[in-house]
């Protein structure tokens, strides 16, 4: 246990993501089966451990902790879990500190009335991290800022496997993951993932850059919209059905529609994932309120239906069809769409075109909010594992710009921790009172180079009006030209509005303030 | 005990005041004369006519504020006794720094002793706190609230020489310059680290006047004379406000560590930034506090800068005279 609250108490303050990769490879190849199992599951939300901690607490700090010393502790820290944590009396005694996978069998069987004392024995035997971490665990809130992704990049790295490799087997593991770790030590061979539908890795796309365009040829290449939803993986064998995320966490909790809708379906097959309302694409926007949730309302399912738009089979059936070329692939995939007949999937269309030229054209006309550009597939290409170099090209549509105002710069952290890198930006608006003011619609942290990040600092520096911890409102005297995808009225922001992947197009130092963009402007972007 | 203390002693705008001695303790602006607790600049500042304090706090301020360290200075050590217009002063280790002193004042059969900054952890570079039986205590509260329960520094040393083993990238140590900067490196010197340590310019003069004073800290080196470009593995230390300064742009990428007893909550250990917090402190902790209110038994305390709400509940349930001061001047973040 303690070597997991130390990793714990490590990752919470890491933000570079090599760093908390070192940190989680140095725990998963040291320790020992089954702890690093749970730690695993534990960190890709794969325990379900819900104790009702808050009475519990009430319960079992009132013997040891005046009440009022209890307020203002927790007023101060903030945080339940972590104050326990802190006033919990250190004992003297020498009891054995409990191992995570003694926590977690004990756990799995506890009755309702040892729930207290059980807790309050472990606590006793751990130190203020431990203590933090078992608090956390049992709550099923660890939140150190590692996704399931992160910690099984950090297996392969730990262990010199491909990621790849591990989450074709993921989904079929169970706690834990003796299995897993056996194979990846090289002392057992690799689980089978069994009756489990398997996540597949996904083939991914290059940005098109210059000078590329010439080589896409309609004898060789076929095009269709990239839409703007979130790519998923849909992969069954008739008994069970998922939907994972393409970086393979498992969604199909938060879509009981897409899952309802496929029932029976066997193979795996590649689309987006859109909101679709009277035969539109939803903005993006819809989709959002669908994601990130553990379980989904009837209204919900009603207001924001989901929808998968196909654009690819990787398994028709148990026939692993990856090495077909595309038109093979896209034959089966249209066969299958056809069997379906459901409103909740449809195809990707794909297009027709003469020439470079008429794709230009093409990605002019991509202004819909809900498409993002072209894509661009070779005709001859399987369907390869990550991102291979001249197979799938990305043509995004010309990004959107505005002219605002530097308000706020906040330091960023790592390498850019002495930098003032996270700027907001506003645009002009009248007051009540007549004058204009500045009203934030955005934030960025990129899109500069290190020599104008340095430029960029000094400004903060010598134009600082008042400052709020690691943020500084600056003088609103610089210009920043931003890039964005798109902008979709938000009536959680101030402004009325949210960017969408903003990030710093040019820093206009000859521009003067007044002239930036007015949020009215902004505004009749979003309606397009 | 008929005296009340207050009538003797008591804030002014100035800084605690002893009426028929006529000089403040660590005052906040300059004085006549003034009694000096430690070298740590809130307590001790520059510009008093007199000043009474140890040998080392004398030390301490003329490293840093050359002839502004005052008028006239005048030494007391543990053992001695200076008469100030009848009231007897003298001084007892405080455990806090090198130097640091808990003021003793004897009037008219009364004691009253003046903290300062303390601990009662162990700690290599000074003398241990001395226990002063008194009738008024006046404490500090810097890490008043039972959440404050610092690690054994030792173990925190332990898990900084532990992460630059396991690491090969630069650590940059943010600590303050007097005190926690030499105590660190102790620290890391007893956990087995051999290695030169590279400073800040700001840490090097306290440095060599601790190893003046015959405090051990083995190789150290100004960064500056190695450019900075080729500390990876390295421990750097430096003042926490060059953390986030230009300054520690030559390091690359190090690991950013900070020590001090705020670290021990998490929200605080992230505002700071820093990738290692080490939950080490010159002050004392809760149940330091509260076990050196029960050990001087005294029947008054009077709390003079901190949290101090929560202690003067903890003094009342204990059945003790509590008193807040809420002295100004006093810094908590600069621990
Ligand atoms: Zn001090």
């Amino acid at each position: 246990m303690q070597a997991f609250a130390e990793l714990m108490y490590r990752l919470a303050f890491t933000s570079s993501r090599n760093a908390k990769l070192d940190l989680m490879a140095a725990y998963f190849t040291g320790a020992p089966d089954p702890d690093r199992g749970i730690a695993l599951a534990a960190m890709t939300d794969g325990l379900n451990l819900r104790l009702p901690f808050r009475r519990l607490v009430a319960e079992m700090l009132e013997p040891h902790v005046d009440p009022v010393l209890f307020k203002l502790s927790r007023d101060y820290v903030g945080d339940t879990a972590e104050t326990v944590s802190l006033l919990w009396p250190d004992r003297e005694t020498d009891l054995p500190v409990p191992s995570l996978a003694e926590i977690h069998a004990r756990l799995e069987n506890l009755k309702p009335a040892e729930a207290g004392p059980q807790l309050a024995a472990w606590l006793d035997a751990l130190d203020a991290n431990g203590r933090w971490a078992l608090l956390k665990l049992v709550t099923g809130a660890l939140r150190v800022g590692v996704s399931a992704r992160l910690a099984k990049t950090a297996l392969a790295q730990g262990f010199g496997k491909d990621v790849a490799d591990i989450e074709e087997i993921w989904h079929g593991l169970e706690l834990p993951y003796t299995d897993l770790f056996g194979w990846l030590e090289g002392t057992a061979g690799r689980p089978d993932p069994g009756e489990v539908p398997v996540f597949r890795s996904v083939m991914l796309a290059h940005p098109l850059e210059d000078g590329e365009l010439a080589g896409i040829t309609p004898d060789e290449w076929v095009a269709e919209w990239k839409w703007d939803g979130i790519r998923v993986q849909l992969a069954g064998n008739s008994v069970e059905l998922r939907l994972y995320s393409r970086t393979g966490d498992d969604i199909s909790p938060a879509f009981p529609d897409i899952i309802d809708a496929f029932t029976g379906f066997h193979g795996v097959a590649d689309g987006e994932l859109l909101v679709m309302r009277g035969g539109e694409v939803a903005p993006f926007n819809d989709l959002q309120q669908r994601l990130n949730r553990k379980t989904v309302t009837a209204s919900m399912l009603k207001k924001h239906p989901a929808h998968i738009r196909f654009y690819d089979l990787l398994f028709d059936r148990a026939d692993d069809i990856r090495e077909l070329p595309f038109p093979a692939r896209r034959q089966r995939l249209e066969a299958f769409v056809d069997e379906l007949r459901t409103p909740v999937a449809s195809l990707s269309e794909l297009f027709e075109f003469a020439g470079p030229d008429d794709l230009a054209v093409l990605r002019e006309r991509a202004r819909d909010a809900n498409i993002e550009g072209l894509m661009l597939k070779r005709v001859t290409s399987p369907y390869l594992v990550g991102r291979p170099r001249g197979h799938w090209f990305k043509w995004k549509r010309a990004a959107l710009t505005a002219d605002c105002v530097m308000m706020y710069a906040q330091r960023g952290s790592g390498k850019r921790s002495s930098y003032y890198s996270d700027y907001t930006f506003g645009a002009w608006r009248t007051a009540d009172d007549g004058r204009d003011e500045l009203v934030p619609v955005g934030k960025a942290y990129s899109g500069f180079t290190d020599e104008e990040l340095k430029r960029l600092d000094k400004f903060v520096r010598q134009n600082t009006t008042e400052r709020f911890g690691p943020v500084r409102a600056v003088s609103p005297s610089l210009v920043l030209e931003v890039a964005f995808d798109a902008i979709q009225p938000s009536p959680r922001h101030k402004s009325g509005i949210a960017m969408r992947f903003p990030r710093i197009h040019r820093i206009r130092w000859d521009k003067p303030a007044a002239e930036a963009d007015r949020l009215e402007t902004l505004e009749a972007l979003a309606a397009t | 005990m008929t005296l009340d203390p207050a009538s003797w002693l008591y804030p002014t705008p100035a800084g605690l005041y002893c009426e028929p001695g006529g000089f403040y303790i660590d005052p906040a602006r300059p004085v006549d004369r003034a009694v000096i607790t430690h070298g740590h600049a809130d307590h001790a500042r520059p510009g008093n006519a007199h000043v009474l304090a140890t040998p080392e706090t004398q030390s301490i301020m003329q490293v840093r504020y050359g002839d502004r360290a005052g008028g006239q200075l005048q030494a007391i050590e543990p053992g001695q006794i200076v008469s100030i217009n009848g009231v007897d002063v003298s001084v007892a280790p405080a455990g806090h720094i090198l130097g640091a002193a808990q003021v003793i004042l004897d009037w008219k059969g009364y004691r009253a002793v003046v903290s300062g900054d303390y601990k009662r952890a162990a700690d290599p570079t000074c003398a241990a706190f001395e226990v002063v039986k008194c009738d008024l205590f006046v404490t500090e509260a810097t890490f008043g609230l039972p959440v404050f329960r610092h690690e054994d520094a030792s173990g925190e040393a332990r898990r900084l020489t532990g992460s630059l083993a396991a690491s090969s990238r630069t650590h940059l140590l943010g600590v303050y310059g007097l005190g926690k900067c030499q105590r660190m490196i102790s620290l890391v010197r007893a956990a087995g680290y051999e290695r030169p340590i590279y400073l800040h310019g700001a840490l090097q003069g306290l440095c060599d006047y601790y190893v003046s004073q015959g405090v051990n800290l083995g190789d150290l080196r100004p960064v500056a004379a190695s450019g900075g470009d080729n500390l990876s593995g390295e421990l750097v230390m430096c003042p926490p406000s060059a953390i986030a300064d230009r300054w520690s742009r030559r390091l690359g990428d190090p690991v950013t560590a900070f020590a001090s007893g705020w670290m021990r909550v998490r929200a605080r250990a992230r505002q700071r930034g820093t990738e290692l917090p080490l939950v080490v402190s010159d002050h004392a902790d809760w149940p330091e506090l509260i076990q050196t209110i029960r050990d001087v038994e005294a029947g008054e305390i009077w709390v003079t800068h901190g949290r101090e709400d929560a202690l003067l509940h903890q003094i009342s349930q204990m059945g003790l005279k509590g008193r807040a001061l809420a002295l100004v001047g006093f810094e908590d973040e600069g621990e």
